[in-house]
C-alpha cells in the first residue's frame, strides 16, 4: 500500500487543516506518512496544495502520481487532473468547484450539504472532506476526535465535537458509493508514529540543547523555527525576541551568548545576507553562535514560499575575512535535530559561529517515525562558569594549544570578560602589531582547525557498498534520492551517497567516499540547484569531477516518477 | 578626588584636546562615587573614537561593530543581569548606521545606559560629515557642503516617549553636571539616552570647544522633566543657546519584566534540560 492524497484549493480554505488532520490520523494508525506543501506567497485566494503521501512501509518523498485528489475549488481539478493515476480518483464538491465531472472516477459528495444539514458553519465543510477519506479508505473515526482536538486547541471542544459530527456525515455519505478496492487500507496496524517537520526538529534540536535565547526577524520559510521555540518558551525560560531586522537578530544572539547562555538566530537567504557582518563578528571574538538559513530560491526576493538548494557556496564563503565555521545541511527532520545538537555542541566547544542549512522543502516537510532517540544527543558544557578568580588570572584570547580559550560569564566573578571586533591581545585590547596578529590568527582559525575537522562524519552511503550507479547529493535531496535507490536497487548495483556535514568538509582520507565516487560507472550529482554548487564544492575539495548531473531550479522539489525518468535517461546515455 | 588604579585602562589613542578624554574620566569618577568594581560593568560599544572607550578603563567589554551597539546591549541584559550595563556609540555609530537599532531599543526600553559621543563630525574616517552635522560642514567628500539637515536625537527620543533623555557636554564646567547625569541614568530603570556634545580638535572647525561652551546652557532650577510636551519643545532649541541636562524622564516596564530573564542561578549552571523534560520534547510529535 503507497497512497497519495493532494488537497488543493485556495489559500485560507483549509487545505491544510485536512492534510493535518489526516497526517495525524494516519501516524495514530501506525501509518508512515511523508506530507509536503506547495503554496503561494498570499494569504488568500490563488492555488495552494498539501499533500499526504501514507503506506505501510517508510516513505520518504513525494510522488507526482495523486490517488486521491481532493478539490476544494475548480482550478485544483484543471491543474492537477494531468497528475491523477489511471485508476484514481478526485472527490470534489460541485458547489464548491462550480462544474460537475461525469467521468465515474469523480465522486461529487456534497460537503457544504452535509455540513448545513446539520446546521454548521461551512468551514466545517473540510471535516466532511476528511471523513469521507476515512470512511472510503476504510479506516473509521476512532482516531478522529483526538487529533481535531489538538489541531483545534483552544477553539473547544464543541468545535471538536461539531466537526467530529460533520466527519461523520462525510463518512456515511462515502458508504453508500462506489470507492475502489486498492484504495482501501485493510487493518493497519502498529504502534503510533510521530511526526514532524524539519522546522520543528530544528527547533526542538535546539531547545534539547539548552538554548536560552533566539532572536530573528520573521521570515519565511524560517518562521517556523522560532514559533516552535517560542512554543517551548515559557516551559524552559526561553527568552526570544523579535528583532527589527536580521542585523539586530544576529547581534542580539551574539550579546546573549557573551551573558553566558547558549543563543541561536534563524532566517532564509535575504535575510542571513543582512547577518553576514554579524557572521563575521562571530568569528573574530569567537562568540559561539547557531544560524538557522532555511533557503528559498533568489535571487533578491526570489519565489518566497518555495524551495531551492542556492545558498550553499553563499553561506559557506559568507564573512568578511577569514574564519572557522560549521555547515551543516540535514536531509531529514530526524538528521536535522541530531544535527542542530551537533551545531550547538561544535559552536560553545570550538566558539565559533554553527550554521544548519535547511530549505522550503525540509522545513515544512513531514516525516513519521517510530520514535526520536535521545541517547545520541551531546550536552556538554565548555563554558567557564566559576564564581571566583581574580582579574590578573583571565585572559578571554589566552593563546592556548588548542587555539581555544577559557569563555567565562560576564559578571560572575572578578574576571573581566573583554571582546573586539578589531585585532585584539590575549586580554582582548586593540592591536595593530604584526606578531600578534598572526598568533591570533593561528589561534582562531589553524589551531582549532584539525579538531574541529575530526568532529565531522563522513558522508553516508546507502545502498549497494560498491554501486555502479551513484546519487550524490546533500541535504533536503536525501529522500528523493533514497526511494530512488530503493527502486534502482532492484535490478542494479546502486547507492546514494548523502552529505549532511558540509564544513569542515569530509576528510577523504578518513573513509572511502572518493574511492566509491571514482568508481561508480555513473555518479550523478542531485541538487535543487542552477549551477551545481555540491558539484562545485566536492570538486575543489577532492577533485572529482561529476560526470552527470540532475538539478531542478523551478522552485519545486524533486517528484519521485519524474526524478526516476531523469535517471533512466541518463542512464541511457552511458 | 583622585582617580585610584581600579579603572585604570590601557592608554587611549586619541587626539590631544580630544572631548573622549573628559568623557572618560567622568566616567571613571562615576564608577568610584557609585562604589562599583570592574566586573560588575559591562560597555558595549561599537566603531568610532569613542566606541574604543572602555579599553581605556577596566570593566567588561563587547567592543563590537560600528552601529550594533544596542542590539547587542541588548541581547547581554535580556539574559544575563548581573552587570550595569553602559552603551557607547559616536553619532555615525549610533545616529546612522545604527539609526534603526535606536528606534526599536527605544521601544523595547532594557536596562541599558546609552552615551552618544556627538561631536557632528566623522572623527575615525577623518572629517566626513555625520548625522548630526549641519549643513555648513564641508569635507574632501561634502564637496558642496553638507546637504541634509542634522537629526535632533533629543527631539527624536522624546518623540518615542524613550523614559530618560537628557543633554550633556564634555568640557570644563559641564563635567560635574555629565557626572550627576550619567549617575541617574545609571540609577533609572529602563533605557537612558545620554547625547554628549563634545568637540572634535581635528575635524570639526565650526562646532568647536569654545562654540559650544557659548552656545550651550544649563536648564534652570525647577525645570519639570516629567512634562513630556515641555521636554519636546526644549529639546527644540538649538540656535538661540542649547539647553544642557535632564529633560524628560518617565520609569516605565522594561522589557526584562516581559520576559524570562536569566539570574545569576541560571548563568552558573549548565544550561541543560533533565532527561524527563528531553524525552518530553522529543515524544510531542505524537
Amino acid at each position: 500500500m503507497d497512497i497519495t492524497i493532494r488537497i488543493g484549493g485556495e489559500a485560507g480554505q483549509g487545505m491544510q487543516f485536512i492534510g493535518s488532520a489526516l497526517a495525524g490520523i494516519f501516524t495514530r494508525r501506525g501509518l508512515h506518512v511523508f506530507t509536503h506543501q506547495d503554496y503561494m506567497s498570499r494569504i488568500r485566494g490563488g492555488h495552494n496544495f498539501y499533500q499526504v503521501r501514507f503506506s505501510d512501509r517508510p516513505v520518504r518523498c513525494s510522488r507526482e502520481k495523486v490517488d486521491i485528489l481532493v478539490a476544494l475549488d475548480g482550478r485544483t481539478i484543471e491543474v492537477h487532473r494531468d497528475d491523477l493515476d489511471p485508476r484514481g480518483i478526485v472527490l470534489y464538491d460541485e458547489r464548491m468547484t462550480r462544474s460537475s465531472y461525469p467521468e465515474p472516477r469523480f465522486k461529487n459528495i456534497p460537503f457544504l450539504a452535509l455540513t448545513e444539514e446539520l446546521g454548521l458553519a461551512p468551514i466545517m465543510a473540510n471535516s466532511a472532506a476528511v471523513g469521507a477519506i476515512l470512511g472510503g479508505l476504510g479506516l473509521g473515526l476512532d482516531t478522529y476526535a483526538p487529533v481535531v482536538d489538538e489541531l483545534m486547541g483552544k477553539k473547544g471542544k464543541e468545535v471538536a465535537a461539531s466537526n467530529l459530527r460533520v466527519a461523520r456525515a462525510g463518512s456515511d455519505h462515502v458508504d453508500k458509493m462506489v470507492w475502489p478496492g486498492h484504495l482501501r487500507c485493510g487493518e493497519p496496524g502498529g504502534p503510533p508514529l510521530l511526526l514532524l517537520n524539519g522546522s520543528q526538529a530544528i527547533g526542538t534540536g535546539a531547545v534539547v540543547s539548552g538554548c536560552r535565547f533566539y532572536a530573528a526577524y520573521p521570515m519565511t520559510p524560517s518562521t517556523g523555527i522560532m514559533i516552535h521555540i517560542a512554543s517551548r518558551a515559557k516551559a524552559h525560560g526561553i527568552v526570544i525576541e523579535q528583532a527589527e531586522d536580521e542585523i539586530a537578530a544576529i547581534n542580539m544572539a551574539l550579546g546573549a551568548s557573551f551573558g553566558g547562555v547558549r543563543a541561536m538566530t534563524g532566517t532564509s537567504g535575504g535575510g542571513f545576507a543582512l547577518m553576514v557582518e554579524g557572521l563575521s563578528l562571530a568569528g573574530m571574538t569567537e562568540i559561539p553562535v547557531v544560524i538557522a538559513e532555511v533557503q528559498r530560491p533568489g535571487p533578491a526576493t526570489g519565489l518566497p514560499t518555495r524551495t531551492e538548494q542556492s545558498d550553499l557556496l553563499f553561506v559557506l564563503h559568507a564573512g568578511h575575512g577569514e574564519f572557522p565555521r560549521v555547515l551543516f545541511a540535514p536531509g531529514t527532520p530526524e538528521q536535522a535535530l541530531y544535527l542542530t545538537n551537533k551545531a550547538f555542541d561544535l559552536a560553545e566547544k570550538y566558539q565559533i559561529p554553527a550554521i544548519i542549512q535547511s530549505d522550503q522543502y525540509l522545513a515544512d516537510a513531514e516525516w513519521s517515525y517510530p520514535k526520536l532517540d535521545p541517547a545520541p544527543l551531546r550536552c556538554l558544557d565548555y563554558r567557564d562558569r566559576a564564581t571566583d578568580g581574580d582579574a590578573a588570572d583571565y585572559q578571554r584570547y589566552r593563546f592556548t594549544d588548542s587555539g581555544v580559550s577559557p569563555l567565562a560569564v560576564p559578571g560572575l566573578s572578578p574576571r573581566l570578560v573583554v571582546v573586539d571586533s578589531d585585532e585584539h591581545d590575549e586580554e582582548g585590547h586593540i592591536i595593530e602589531d604584526a606578531e600578534t596578529r598572526r598568533r591570533m590568527v593561528d589561534k582562531r582559525w589553524r589551531r582549532k582547525w584539525p579538531a574541529l575537522r575530526a568532529e565531522i562524519a563522513q558522508p553516508l552511503l546507502y545502498g549497494h557498498d560498491r554501486p555502479e550507479l551513484l546519487l550524490v547529493g546533500y541535504g533536503s535531496t536525501y529522500g528523493i534520492m533514497h526511494d530512488a535507490v530503493d527502486i534502482l536497487g532492484e535490478n542494479r548495483a546502486a547507492a546514494m551517497l548523502h552529505f549532511s556535514e558540509l564544513w569542515p568538509f569530509p576528510d577523504p582520507a578518513l573513509g572511502d567516499y572518493l574511492n566509491i565516487l571514482r568508481q561508480a560507472r555513473l555518479a550523478i550529482c542531485v541538487e535543487n540547484n542552477a549551477t551545481g554548487q555540491l558539484a562545485r564544492l566536492i570538486r575543489g575539495e577532492t577533485g572529482f569531477e561529476f560526470p552527470a548531473f540532475l538539478r531542478k531550479y523551478d522552485g519545486r522539489p524533486f517528484l519521485l516518477e519524474p526524478f526516476m525518468d531523469e535517471i533512466h535517461g541518463l542512464i541511457g546515455k552511458i | 578626588m583622585a582617580l585610584s588604579e581600579k579603572f585604570k585602562g590601557q592608554t587611549p589613542a586619541w587626539c590631544p584636546g580630544c572631548g573622549n578624554f573628559a568623557i572618560l574620566n567622568v566616567l571613571k569618577r562615576t564608577f568610584e562615587a557609585m562604589h562599583l568594581e570592574p566586573h560588575e560593568i559591562t560597555i558595549v560599544s561599537g566603531i568610532g573614537q569613542g566606541a574604543k572607550l572602555p579599553h581605556y578603563t577596566r570593566c567588561n567589554t563587547f567592543n563590537g561593530l560600528h552601529g550594533r551597539t544596542l542590539p547587542v546591549a541588548t541581547g547581554l541584559t535580556l539574559v544575563n543581569p548581573l552587570t550595569r550595563i553602559i552603551a557607547i556609540a559616536g553619532d555615525g555609530d549610533c545616529y546612522g548606521e545604527g539609526g534603526n537599532h535606536l528606534l526599536h531599543t527605544i521601544r523595547r526600553n532594557p536596562n541599558i545606559t546609552l552615551l552618544v559621543h556627538n561631536n557632528q563630525v566623522y572623527g575615525l574616517t577623518k572629517g566626513q560629515a555625520s548625522p548630526t552635522s549641519v549643513p555648513a560642514l564641508a569635507s574632501k567628500i561634502q564637496p558642496f557642503g553638507n546637504p541634509s539637515e542634522p537629526l535632533n536625537p533629543l527631539a527624536l527620543a522624546i518623540a518615542l516617549d524613550c523614559g530618560f533623555v537628557a543633554r550633556g557636554f564634555a568640557g570644563a564646567g559641564g563635567l560635574p553636571h555629565l557626572q550627576k547625569l550619567i549617575t541617574m541614568a545609571l540609577e533609572h530603570r529602563g533605557f537612558a539616552l545620554i547625547d554628549i556634545l563634545q568637540n572634535c580638535v581635528s575635524f570639526n572647525k565650526i562646532n568647536t570647544f569654545h562654540w559650544y561652551k557659548e552656545h550651550t546652557y544649563f536648564l534652570e532650577e525647577g525645570y519639570d522633566p516629567g512634562d513630556r510636551q515641555a521636554a519636546f519643545a526644549r529639546s527644540l532649541e538649538w540656535e538661540n543657546g542649547i539647553p544642557l541636562g535632564l529633560f524628560y524622564r518617565r520609569e516605565k516596564a522594561t522589557v526584562e519584566d516581559r520576559l524570562p530573564r536569566g539570574d545569576r542561578e541560571s548563568l552558573t549552571a549548565p544550561p541543560f534540560l533533565s532527561a524527563a523534560a528531553v524525552a518530553d520534547e522529543l515524544g510531542r510529535f505524537f
